[in-house]
């Protein structure tokens, strides 16, 4: 035990002297999780808070256009503003950019006329069927097609939506329309307002509840997905110190002296392990305190911990381990710290990106999808989301945590193996 | 009777050769050294003293034959047991920049396998004795060429081996430093230590080294004491009968 404490003492004091290392390790990974967390909440605050503007040409002067405004103004998601009923195509365009807006609608002309129209002649045929007034039914062509300008940058998702609410506000007035001409036809008076609304509004409520783990009903947001994933980044970044620091070892006449010394180089391996596990909690411990404590302060939404915080020790912990052993792996099959450095920094970016950290996992499709599966990123990363943003515990990230384990057990013996071809140990 | 001191290194028609390199190969080696002798090992560049030593220490391993230091074969035992018999000073700086020479000795000298204790007392010796107390707590990084070989000694022998190998512990060093060094080297060798010895500072060899083997191509072409040498090849210095038996050509 003493020779293993004396190792670790020693890679300690080797480490906090080597000050590029520390920058690598801790500022780096805080500047990204700070850089990308704030440009990620503004995407979400755009998406998510903000209402998308709208600008309406309306080309037409009766009713049903007015009454469509207003029920697209209702419907909640859009900031409308009217503009000169006189714009082109290329007009609109120049109005929506020069306005920052995100769509542009056009109302045709006739749209009341046509409204009116086609009202009045499903109200004939509703008669007609009912047997009340057959002789009355007249012809009516489709109303003219709205023209809906959209900036290209628009999710298809978001523009899908947007069509479904326009489409709900015309169904809405096209409805009132045929309510109207079939109360007439009848009653041969207007429709009272109150009736009107009690048949046309939805009143059932629908009631959204977020679903989690939990329990919890809190939204995620930028930090609670950015935190852990640039946080896990951070881990195994420890590449470009721990990596380097075995080949330094390695090349450097100290570990010919280690070689002949009584003592097994497999210490100096563990040592290793032990003292940059540390350093990886150590990380999550500084990026977990700042996403808590200042996050607030620069106006990004603080991270809420999870409730289960053994869980979240034990993940970190397996986190941890995965990414110094990968670390060590690379350290130890690497002839020149250029070696390591380079294929650590490199490797490290695509198992990220395969992983899930830079593009959602769930965004993925065929063999990108399935070689999710081969980075170990992507376990920690499944970890941790079931803790922060499904309010898991260590029940729901047990499986995780063992795939995460094989992967680890795995490096060992490769870097077992890589130390005995080697000669090494 | 006559009554045969023990061995220090016992190499026994010993072979060995790189993979893919015939240019350093030994076959059927044999060499003996006895305990608490001063033995210098010489020879031109690329002769294989570099190779010798790393065979003897278990850095390399023999293809044949034997190797026994103080009577334990290496290779065919545990390290730890046979590395505890002798204290490496490689011709490179073999210790950590970043940390000072206490820092350094206190982490030799646990994987040489001695006691905290055991490292305290020593640290403060050696330190003392090699001129190092005033710089005890600095980085090595930033020491001399001479400092460092002084650290880079101070480790190799902080466990108190039996036998130290010495691959060119002078080289780079001022006057001063060298003797220093040399001294030391000295006095270790009247505690009985054996010391297995190399440089291309022959001057310096002859003021050390009671017996010499002069190694060329992979064969030991002369071993003898030092004294018995110069009156058989009837040479006045060991650099004149090493230019002698190795020739005058470039060596690469």
């Amino acid at each position: 035990m003493f020779k293993l404490w004396t190792t670790i003492v020693k890679d300690v004091r080797i480490l906090l002297r080597d000050r590029v290392g520390i920058s690598l390790m801790f500022v780096m990974p805080i500047i990204l999780v700070v850089v990308v967390t704030s440009i990620q909440n503004s995407t979400f605050n755009l998406v998510n808070k903000n209402k998308l503007s709208v600008l309406i040409c309306n080309t037409d002067t009766g009713q049903a256009s007015m009454q469509l405004i207003k029920s697209i103004n209702k419907i909640g998601m859009f900031k409308v503003s009217l503009v000169p009923n006189d714009k082109t195509e290329k007009q609109m365009g120049d109005a929506m950019h020069n306005q920052d807006a995100m769509l542009g609608v056009i109302i045709p002309s006739n749209f009341t006329v046509k409204v009116d129209a086609k009202s009045k002649s499903i109200a004939g045929k509703a008669l007609k069927s009912f047997g009340l007034d057959g002789d009355t039914v007249k012809k009516a062509g489709d109303v003219d097609p709205l023209t809906l300008y959209y900036n290209p940058i628009l999710q298809e998702s978001l523009r899908l939506s947007v069509q479904g609410g326009i489409r709900s506000a015309l169904q809405l007035v096209e409805s009132r329309e045929t309510l109207r001409s079939l109360y007439f036809s009848i009653n041969e008076k207007q429709l009272p307002e109150q009736l009107e609304n009690e048949m046309l509004n939805n009143n059932t409520a629908i009631n959204e509840i977020p679903v989690s783990k939990d329990g919890t009903r809190a939204t995620p947001n930028a930090t609670q997905h950015n935190v852990p994933a640039w946080t896990i980044f951070a881990m195994f970044f420890v590449i470009m110190s721990l990596g380097g620091s075995i080949v330094r070892e390695k090349v450097s006449g100290s570990f010919i002296r280690l070689k002949t010394l009584p003592t097994n180089y497999w210490v100096g391996i563990i040592s290793k392990q032990i003292t940059y596990l540390c350093v990886t909690l150590l990380q999550a411990a500084v990026i977990f305190s700042m996403g808590i404590w200042l996050f607030p302060y620069i106006g990004l939404p603080a991270l809420n911990l999870p409730s289960d915080i053994l869980a979240l020790f034990i993940v970190t912990l397996v986190c941890g381990w995965c990414a110094v052993s990968y670390s060590i792996c690379v350290g130890v099959f690497a002839d020149t710290q250029e070696q390591a450095n380079g294929f650590g920094a490199v490797s490290i970016v695509i198992l990220s990106s395969i992983g899930g950290l830079m593009v959602p996992s769930f965004a993925m499709q065929g063999f990108a999808k399935s070689a999710a599966n081969f980075s170990p990123m992507h376990w920690c990363l499944q970890s941790y989301y079931s803790l922060f943003l499904e309010g898991g515990n260590l029940r729901d990230v047990v499986k995780n945590i063992i795939l995460l384990l094989i992967i680890t057990v795995v490096l060992q013996l490769v870097i077992f193996w890589g130390l005995k071809r080697k000669k090494l140990i | 009777m006559a009554v045969t001191a023990p061995l220090a290194i016992d190499i026994e028609n010993m072979g060995f050769h790189y993979p893919g390199n015939a240019d350093v190969s030994f076959s059927g080696l044999n060499l003996q050294v006895k305990k608490g002798e001063r033995f210098g090992l010489f020879g031109p560049n690329g002769a294989g003293k570099t190779t010798l030593i790393s065979l003897m220490t278990g850095l390399l391993t023999a293809d044949s034959g034997h190797i026994k230091l103080l009577g334990h074969e290496m290779g065919k035992q545990n390290n730890s047991s046979t590395n505890k018999l002798f204290g490496f000073v490689p011709q490179d700086f073999s210790f950590y920049q970043e940390l000072s020479p206490v820092e350094n000795l206190e982490f030799f000298g646990a994987w040489a396998g001695l006691s905290k204790p055991a490292i305290k007392r020593r640290t403060d010796e050696l330190l003392t004795i090699l001129g190092l107390q005033e710089v005890r707590n600095k980085q090595v990084q930033k020491f001399s060429g001479g400092m460092k070989r002084r650290v880079n000694l101070a480790i190799g022998v902080i466990h108190n081996p039996e036998i130290i190998f010495l691959d060119e512990p002078t080289v780079g060093v001022d006057v001063q430093t060298g003797h220093a060094i040399i001294n030391y080297l000295h006095e270790l060798n009247k505690g009985g230590t054996t010391l297995i010895y190399t440089s291309h500072q022959l001057s310096e060899a002859e003021e050390l080294c009671q017996q010499v083997a002069l190694i060329d191509g992979g064969k030991i072409i002369a071993q003898d004491s030092l004294h018995k040498l110069l009156h058989d090849y009837k040479k006045e210095s060991l650099e004149h009968l090493f230019l002698n038996l190795t020739g005058k050509d470039y060596r690469n």
